[in-house]
């Protein structure tokens, strides 16, 4: 199981501004462990963030996304105590979802 | 490429399906060819780490567009035609990035009516590194962290009212991200 992201959700200008922290290797595919063998991707290739049950952002992403993900946005329409909620998925079908309160 | 500055030494991968036994090896390249063409084989192999087990799960997930090599390949990719360059396009970045394995990347655009945002490494192996979707009411907006190969153009393709417009900038690498 893929460890928690880190999401905030503050208010920023009247808009709510979210930072995501993810933790995953992103693995690129194209780099070679000691023996020579090339090790195989592993990287996020979605992800999705959602308030009141709304897309506000929809990524695709490749493995030049650097390991750890960092990603942050802006939506309007949010206020100070709803929930955004972040789901992303790997191209081995893994998922994660959680959510932060807005603040 | 394979020669990258290696960031975390002794990577040690528990799924690598490569290993040194002959058995496995030959199981594995039965598993290639079924349901691919001769012809394909090769372009598979090369880019076998990509095209992992779940990749073929993630239907939505635009594949020809993460395989183009350039802005042109890309945009005919993502569904158009040309980009044209646009000065509305703003791409926040350091101008040198001592690590190019994490250089921040944000996109912001004053066009009307933003429907998509991409982040384009020109000299990366394959130049798309992350398409946004923008709906209504999110801002034309996106910052994240991409790896870089070598000293390279960064473009953003914003799709834009049913248009592709692009902005570019240089960002130069004094360790390389590709491996690492």
């Amino acid at each position: 199981m893929a460890d928690p992201m880190r999401i905030r959700a503050n208010m920023v200008d009247g808009k709510v501004e979210v930072k995501v922290l993810m933790a995953h290797e992103m693995e690129t595919g194209q780099r070679k462990d000691s023996k020579g063998a090339t090790i195989p991707a592993w990287f996020i290739q979605s992800v999705t963030a959602s308030h009141n049950g709304k897309t506000v952002l929809d990524a695709q992403w490749g493995p030049a996304v650097s390991k750890n993900p960092f990603l942050s946005f802006r939506f309007a329409g949010g206020k100070p105590g709803e929930k955004v909620s972040v789901t992303w998925t790997d191209n081995k079908g893994e998922k994660r979802t959680d959510e932060a309160t807005i603040s | 490429m394979t020669a990258m500055p290696n960031l975390e030494q002794n990577i040690v991968n528990p799924l690598s399906h490569e290993t040194e036994e002959e058995n496995t090896m030959s199981m594995n390249r039965r598993h290639f060819l079924k349901g691919t063409s001769g012809a394909t084989v090769m372009a598979l192999a090369a880019s076998a780490g990509l095209l992992g087990a779940g990749a073929a799960e993630a239907s939505t997930w635009n594949e020809n567009a993460f395989k183009a090599k350039n802005l042109n390949e890309t945009v005919k990719a993502l569904g158009g035609q040309t980009a044209t360059e646009s000065k509305d396009i703003t791409i926040t970045s350091p101008d040198i990035a001592e690590n190019g394995a994490v250089v921040p990347v944000s996109v912001s655009s004053k066009l009307a009516n933003v429907e998509s945002m991409s982040i384009l490494v020109e000299k990366n192996p394959n130049s798309l590194a992350a398409s946004f979707n923008i709906p209504q009411g999110t801002e034309a907006f996106v910052s994240t962290r991409v790896k870089m190969g070598q000293t390279s153009n960064v473009h953003a393709v914003v799709k834009a009212g049913g248009q592709y417009y692009y902005a570019t900038k240089e960002i130069k690498v004094t360790l390389g991200g590709c491996g690492g």
